[in-house]
C-alpha cells in the first residue's frame, strides 16, 4: 500500500467568465442586435427591390407627381411614370395638420393630469388614454369615416366661409369631402394619446423644489406652470410632437379610409384631394404589375427613411431634456 | 379634557366659494344658451366652444376684480386646461359608444361558430361568422409571440444585464424600430421572403410582419420591468456563487415574471388590430384555415376591412361587430396587463 497523498489541485480562482456565461452573453448580445439586423434588412431589401425604379426615375421619383404605368398585352412595360411628389406633400400636410391640432390639446390635458386633476381621476384618465393609444388604426379609420367626417366637413365649410381669403383655406373647385383636413383631424385624434403621455412624463419630472418655491413666492398655479414646468418640459413636448409626427406620417389604414387620393400636388388643406405614401401602397398594391410593385417598394423605402429620420430627431430631443436636468 | 384642534386648510374651498363657482357655472350655461339662440350659430360645436369662452370670461373677470390680474389669468388657464382634457376624452367616448351601439346588432351565436366560406359580407347577418377571423388572428398572434418574445426579452436583457458597449445605439434602434410604419414592415416581408422564397400569401408571412412590430414594444416594456428588479437580488445571486447565466435565469427573470407577461400582453394588444401588413401578406381567406403556411389566411382586421369596403348596410354592421370583438379583446388584454403590473414585483 503506497501512502501516496492524493494530489489535490487547488480550485483556480479567475475573473474569466465561465463557458456557460460566455454562451449566455453571446446569445443575449446576438439577440440585442436583432433590431439592428431587422432595420438593416428592411433598408437593404426595400432598396434592392426598388433600386431599378429609383435609378430609372432618378430625382423625378421625388419631384414628379404622376403615377402611371402602361403595359402591352404580354405584360411588358411600355411606359411608366412614377413620382411621389403629391404623396409626399400630402403625407407631410396631413401629418402637420395632425400635429398642429394635437399638440395644444395634448399639452393642456397633460397639464390637467399632472397639476389639476385629483389623484383618483388622474389614475382613471391615464388608463383611458393609454387604452386609446392601443386602439387599432382601422378602428380610427372606420369611426372617422362614418362618424367624424360629417362634422369635420361642416367645420371645414365654416373655416372656408370665414377664413377662405387665406390661400391655405381656399377651396377651388368647391369640394370639401375627404380632404387632408379630415385626415389630419383623424390623425390628430390618433396621436393625442402619444403626445399626452410623453408630455405628462416630462412635466412630472419638473423639479419639485422649484414648484414649491414658486408656490411659496405666492405664484398662482398658472404662474408656477409658466415659470417652472414649461421651461423644463419644452423640448420634451417638442420631442413628443415629433414622435406623433412620425406616427402620423406612417399611418396607413386610417388615412386611406378618409382621404381622397389624387395624384396632384395640393397645398389647400380643405380641398378634397390629398395623398399619403402609405395609403398609395395599399391603393396600388392590389392590381400592381411586378414592375409597379418595385416602385411601391421604393416608395416604402422613402417612407421608411422619412419616419426613421423624424423618430431619430424626436429621440434626440427627448433625450436631451432628460440629461439637461434643469 | 383636551380637544384636538381640526387643522385649518386655508387653501380649501369654503362653502361661499363653492356657491360662487356654481353661480358662475350656471350663469355661463344660461348665457351660452341664449347667446347661441339669438345669434345664427347652431350645433354642438357652437354650444361647446361658446360655453367655455363664456365660462373662462366670467370666472376670469370675477377673479380679476376680486384678486387681480394674476388670478384672472390663472382662472382662464384653468378652464382652457379642462377644455384640453375634455377634447382628449370626447373622441374615445364617441368611439366606444359608436362601436358598442352599432356593433351589438351584429353579435349573434352563429358569429362565433361559423366562417364566411358560404356567405358574402352583404348577406343577411344570420349567415356566416368570424370563426375564421378569430382563429386566424389567434394563430398569427401566437406565431408572432413565439418569434418576438425571445428577441424582445434578449434585447431587454442586453440593455439591463450586460450593459455592453452598444447599449446606447441599440436603445436608439429599438426606439426607431417602434416607429417603423406597419405598411413598411409588410413590404419588407413581401420583398425579402414572400416574393423570392414562398411566392404565395400565407398566415406565416403576416405573423412575421407582426413580430417586427411587436419586438420593440416587448423590448421596451421588458427593459423597464427588468430595471425595477433591485440589484441586491443580482448581487445576492452572484455572491452565492451563481454564474451570471444562472443568476439571470433563476433569479432575475422569475422575479420579473409578471412584468414580462405584461410586456407580452401589451405587445399582443399592439398587433391584434394591425391591418396594413395583413392586407399585403395574408390574402385574407374566408374559411377556417388551421395551416398558417399555405392558403389564404383570414384575420379579424382583414375581415373588418373587407366588410367595410363591401359597403352595404349588412356589411357595415359586420364591420362594426368585428370591431366590437376586436375592442373587447384589446380591452381584456389591457385590463389583464394593468392588473398584473399593478401587483408588486414578487421576490
Amino acid at each position: 500500500m503506497s501512502s501516496a497523498v492524493e494530489q489535490v489541485t487547488p480550485r483556480e480562482i479567475t475573473t474569466e467568465p465561465r463557458r456557460s456565461d460566455r454562451v449566455f452573453r453571446g446569445i443575449v448580445t446576438a439577440g440585442g442586435f436583432s433590431s439592428l439586423l431587422i432595420l438593416g434588412l428592411i433598408t437593404a431589401f426595400l432598396g434592392y427591390r426598388g433600386f431599378e425604379v429609383i435609378l430609372e426615375e432618378g430625382f423625378g421619383f421625388i419631384t414628379n407627381s404622376d403615377w402611371s404605368i402602361t403595359t402591352d398585352e404580354a405584360g411588358n412595360v411600355v411606359e411608366s411614370n412614377f413620382g411621389l411628389a403629391a404623396m409626399l406633400v400630402g403625407t407631410i400636410l396631413c401629418a402637420f395638420i395632425a400635429v398642429i391640432i394635437a399638440v395644444p390639446i395634448s399639452v393642456f390635458s397633460a397639464l390637467f393630469l399632472n397639476f389639476y386633476a385629483p389623484n383618483w381621476l388622474k389614475r382613471i384618465l391615464i388608463a383611458i388614454i393609454d387604452l386609446m393609444a392601443a386602439f387599432p388604426s382601422i378602428l380610427f379609420g372606420i369611426w372617422g369615416f362614418l362618424v367624424l367626417m360629417p362634422s369635420v366637413e361642416y367645420w371645414a365649410k365654416l373655416i372656408n366661409k370665414y377664413l377662405g381669403f387665406i390661400p391655405l383655406f381656399e377651396v377651388k373647385p368647391y369640394f370639401v369631402t375627404r380632404s387632408p383636413f379630415v385626415a389630419g383631424v383623424v390623425l390628430a385624434i390618433m396621436i393625442i394619446p402619444i403626445i399626452t403621455s410623453v408630455s405628462r412624463e416630462v412635466f412630472a419630472q419638473a423639479p419639485l423644489d422649484r414648484i414649491q418655491a414658486a408656490y411659496a413666492l405666492g405664484a398662482t398655479r398658472w404662474a408656477m406652470i409658466k415659470a417652472v414646468v414649461i421651461p423644463h418640459g419644452r423640448s420634451g413636448v417638442i420631442g413628443g410632437a415629433m414622435l406623433g409626427l412620425g406616427r402620423a406620417m406612417g399611418e396607413t389604414v386610417a388615412v386611406f379610409t378618409v382621404l381622397n387620393i389624387v395624384f396632384q400636388v395640393n397645398w389647400h388643406v380643405l380641398l378634397g384631394a390629398g395623398g399619403n405614401v402609405a395609403s398609395l401602397i395599399i391603393l396600388k398594391f392590389g392590381d400592381a404589375s411586378p414592375y409597379e410593385i418595385k416602385a411601391l417598394m421604393a416608395a416604402g423605402l422613402v417612407l421608411f427613411v422619412m419616419t426613421l429620420g423624424v423618430n431619430a430627431l424626436a429621440d434626440f430631443i427627448v433625450k436631451r431634456t432628460g440629461k439637461s436636468g434643469r | 379634557m383636551t380637544t384636538i384642534p381640526t387643522p385649518r386648510k386655508p387653501w380649501a374651498a369654503t362653502p361661499k366659494d363653492r356657491v360662487r363657482d356654481l353661480a358662475i357655472l350656471i350663469g355661463a350655461l344660461v348665457f351660452t344658451y341664449y347667446f347661441v339662440e339669438i345669434t345664427p350659430m347652431n350645433g354642438k360645436l357652437a354650444y361647446f366652444s361658446i360655453f367655455f369662452l363664456v365660462y373662462a370670461t366670467f370666472s376670469g373677470t370675477y377673479q380679476g376684480i376680486k384678486r387681480g390680474s394674476a388670478a384672472a389669468k390663472d382662472a382662464i388657464v384653468n378652464s382652457i386646461v379642462v377644455v384640453g382634457a375634455v377634447a382628449t376624452l370626447i373622441p374615445i367616448g364617441s368611439i366606444l359608444a359608436t362601436v358598442i351601439s352599432k356593433g351589438y346588432k351584429g353579435i349573434s351565436f352563429n358569429l362565433f361558430t361559423t366562417d364566411m366560406s358560404m356567405a358574402t359580407p352583404t348577406d343577411p347577418l344570420t349567415n356566416g361568422g368570424i370563426l375564421h377571423a378569430i382563429s386566424g388572428t389567434l394563430i398569427m398572434v401566437l406565431i408572432a409571440l413565439i418569434i418576438s418574445v425571445p428577441l424582445g426579452i434578449l434585447t431587454a436583457l442586453y440593455m439591463t444585464e450586460i450593459k455592453g458597449r452598444f447599449m446606447r445605439p441599440i436603445k436608439f434602434l429599438v426606439q426607431a424600430m417602434s416607429g417603423v410604419p406597419s405598411v413598411v414592415a409588410g413590404l419588407f416581408i413581401l420583398s425579402a421572403i414572400l416574393y423570392p422564397i414562398t411566392k404565395s400569401f400565407s398566415g406565416f408571412m403576416g405573423a412575421l410582419a407582426l413580430s417586427i412590430l411587436m419586438i420593440p414594444t416587448i423590448a421596451r416594456t421588458s427593459e423597464e420591468v427588468l430595471l425595477l428588479i433591485p440589484s441586491d437580488l443580482r448581487e445576492a445571486g452572484v455572491a452565492l456563487g451563481g454564474t451570471q447565466w444562472r443568476t439571470v435565469a433563476m433569479i432575475v427573470l422569475p422575479a420579473a415574471r409578471s412584468g414580462l407577461i405584461t410586456a407580452m400582453i401589451l405587445g399582443v394588444a399592439r398587433i391584434a388590430g394591425e391591418t396594413a401588413p395583413l392586407l399585403l401578406l395574408t390574402g385574407g381567406g374566408d374559411k377556417v384555415n388551421g395551416n398558417p403556411f399555405s392558403g389564404p389566411f383570414g384575420s379579424l382586421p382583414y375581415y373588418i376591412w373587407k366588410s367595410f369596403n363591401s359597403g352595404s348596410e349588412e356589411a357595415i354592421t359586420r364591420a362594426w361587430a368585428g370591431l366590437l370583438v376586436l375592442i373587447v379583446i384589446i380591452l381584456i388584454l389591457f385590463i389583464s396587463a394593468r392588473s398584473l403590473s399593478s401587483r408588486k414585483v414578487k421576490r
